[in-house]
Order: C-alpha cells, then sequence, then structure tokens
C-alpha cells in the first residue's frame, strides 16, 4: 500500500462524502462506481457483500461501507481514512449551516438547487442498479431473481424493515448453497 | 452535560439500525423527550437541515445538536459518540469477513444477501424517483426532472461522466429552472 494510494482513498471519501446528498445507497452507489469501475480496486461481488455487512451492523450505511471498502483497500489505516475522510465534510458543513439553519431552511435558491439535484441523484442509482442487476441476472439462478425481486417489493411496497430483508436472504443463501454443494457430491 | 451528549449518542449510534429515517423516532426519543435538549419544532428544523446537507442523518444530527448546546467541543462529542458503536461492531465484522469469507457456509450467506442489497439499492432510488417527478404546486406532472432524468442516465451509463460533475450540473439547473423562470 503506497502513500499515493491513502491519499486517494482519503481524497476520494472526502469528495464523495462532501457532494453526496441523499441518504446512503447514494454513496454507496458512488462508491461502486469509483472504486469497482474506475479505479478497479475491488469487484462488483466484494462490493456489494461489505454493503450487506453494512447494512447488518447498526449505524450509517455510508459510515459502515467507509469503514469496510477503507478496510479492504489499506487494511486499519485504510479503514482510518475513509471514516475521517467521510465524517470531515458533513462535520465541517453542519457546524458551518448551524449558525445560520433558518435562513438556509427556507433560502429559495437553496431548495431549488436541491429540487435540481434529484433527477441525477434518482439517475445515479439507476445506473448503478442497472449494472448490479444485470450481474445478478446473469448467474442464471432463477431464486436470486425471485429473492431480488421479492426484497423490492417487500422494502418498497410495503416498507419491510431492511433487518427482516437481510435476515431472509441470509438464510435462504444458507440453506441454498448447503443444498447446492450436496448435489455437486452426489453427481 | 459533554458526558449525557456522549452517552445519548452512543445509545444512538448503537441502536439505529435500517438506515437515517429508522433513526428518527430513537434521536427523537432522545434529544427531545428525555434530554429536552431541543424543542419539537427546532427538532422538526434539524430533520431538514440534516436532509438537506451531505452526509448521514444521524451524523448530521449528532453535529447539529451537539454544537446548538455546547459549542465545537459539544459537536466533537456527539458525533463521536455517534460513530463509536459502528465503528467497534463494523471493525469486528470487517476482521471476520476477511478471515472466515472463503469458508463454504459465509460464501452462501453472502450470495444469498447480494440480490437483497440490489434490491435494496433500487427501492432507495425509486423512491428518489418518485419525489423527483412529484408533481409541481399548479398539479402538473415535473417533465422537466424526467427529461433531465433521462439525459443524466444516458449521459452516465454511455459517456461516463462523472457523476458528481452530473449532480452539480443537475442542481444549478435547477436554480435556474424553479428559481429564475419558477416553473
Amino acid at each position: 500500500m503506497t502513500f499515493k494510494r491513502y491519499m486517494k482513498l482519503f481524497s476520494t471519501m472526502f469528495e464523495l462524502s462532501a457532494f453526496t446528498f441523499g441518504g446512503g445507497y447514494v454513496i454507496v452507489s458512488l462508491m461502486k462506481q469509483k472504486f469497482v469501475d474506475e479505479l478497479g480496486w475491488l469487484d462488483d461481488e466484494e462490493m456489494l457483500n461489505l454493503v450487506a455487512i453494512a447494512q447488518s451492523a447498526p449505524g450509517a450505511v455510508a459510515v459502515n461501507g467507509a469503514l469496510l471498502v477503507g478496510y479492504k483497500i489499506g487494511g486499519i489505516f485504510g479503514a482510518f481514512l475513509s471514516i475521517i475522510g467521510t465524517i470531515l465534510p458533513p462535520f465541517i458543513i453542519i457546524s458551518i449551516i448551524s449558525q445560520f439553519y433558518i435562513a438556509f431552511k427556507t433560502n429559495p435558491i437553496v431548495n431549488a438547487f436541491l429540487k435540481g439535484m434529484q433527477p441525477a441523484i434518482a439517475a445515479i442509482i439507476a445506473d448503478v442498479v442497472i449494472n448490479l442487476g444485470a450481474n445478478v441476472i446473469k448467474q442464471k439462478k432463477v431464486i436470486y431473481i425471485i429473492a431480488m425481486f421479492l426484497a423490492f417489493v417487500s422494502s418498497f411496497f410495503f416498507s419491510v424493515n431492511v433487518m427482516y430483508i437481510i435476515f431472509c436472504c441470509g438464510i435462504l443463501g444458507f440453506f441454498y448453497s448447503h443444498l447446492e454443494s450436496k448435489k455437486e457430491v452426489t453427481k | 452535560m459533554l458526558l449525557d451528549l456522549f452517552l445519548s449518542f452512543i445509545y444512538i449510534g448503537a441502536f439505529s439500525f435500517g438506515g437515517g429515517l429508522a433513526a428518527l423516532p430513537l434521536i427523537q426519543e432522545q434529544i427531545v423527550n428525555i434530554h429536552s435538549w431541543m424543542s419539537l419544532s427546532e427538532f422538526t428544523d434539524l430533520i431538514s437541515i440534516a436532509q438537506m446537507t451531505p452526509g448521514p442523518i444521524a451524523i448530521n444530527s449528532a453535529t447539529f445538536v451537539g454544537i446548538r448546546i455546547a459549542g465545537l467541543k459539544g459537536a466533537f462529542v456527539a458525533t463521536m459518540g455517534c460513530l463509536l458503536p459502528s465503528l467497534l461492531i463494523v471493525t469486528l465484522l470487517a476482521f471476520l469477513y476477511f478471515k472466515y469469507k472463503e469458508l463454504n457456509w459465509v460464501k452462501g450467506i453472502l450470495a444469498g444477501l447480494r440480490p437483497a442489497v440490489v434490491a435494496m439499492i433500487a427501492a432507495a432510488g425509486v423512491a428518489i424517483f418518485k419525489i423527483a417527478i412529484s408533481p409541481l404546486t399548479n398539479g402538473v406532472i415535473n417533465y422537466v426532472a424526467i427529461v433531465l432524468f433521462a439525459i443524466i442516465l444516458v449521459l452516465l451509463r454511455w459517456k461516463k461522466i462523472n457523476p458528481i460533475i452530473m449532480l452539480m450540473v443537475s442542481g444549478i439547473l435547477g436554480i435556474v429552472v424553479y428559481y429564475f423562470i419558477g416553473v
């Protein structure tokens, strides 16, 4: 792990954290784009594993995801840099805005800017989901395609708590892979 | 006071499972109901600000509450408290994951989790899309947002343009369209 790579990790997380509005999955999508597609520091599958772990632990998905990706890229020190890079921008921004938050909250230009960003946020997530969803479908394991569909429906339409969905899918994966390996042995 | 703040946000950090909005009742209980650090209307402002700025809602709330009641020192203490539980737990999980990820049963569980994660990200995206195209105040469908969404998606997929630049350009277009033209 070179000094340059540590700096790149820190500056990437700082930049993503400073400009990412709209919740944990937006920054996770951008992390995937940067670290997997652009820099090639980890692959799709591992990125999804890390997000799954980030989601299963308490706390913000963005922070947990940053820690895990940082750990993967540069061990404990990588995790530390990644967290600092993630935390610093909101800490600075909130500290400043808290001094005049009423003016900020009601400012029409700020609100127009935020409203203008919404389609871009949706497009960024759509782009990442198309790639990741295609990978799940390409594996041709029908049970996981159904699981993906059911997880979407229960989360989006029925607002089922993420923890239950994660739990059920983990159990499904555990038993399905067990069955699969048994089949291979009998062949 | 600082210790109270620290402990309170350790509690919030430790028990907020399942994303930002799920943590809000927990934050409200600690800040408004138990410690009366803020009134309910201030808390509502806090949520708006936390959502209008980059960064996780729980962390933003911690910084905001901390600075309001004890200055920068308070902001630091509250933010650290909020972070501490997940730092410890996730570091442990990271260690276990990288040590045992080649075990078959671990691989199996992760294979089951991956489709779920894709679905969660998709659900978040569709929810934001719905808000983005929600009708304007005069009841007209927001065609501007739909067209912008399509153009940006095309640019991201086929031109590989930096998504952060797209975010900023889209925000500035928002100022032009919603503020200056006044759609």
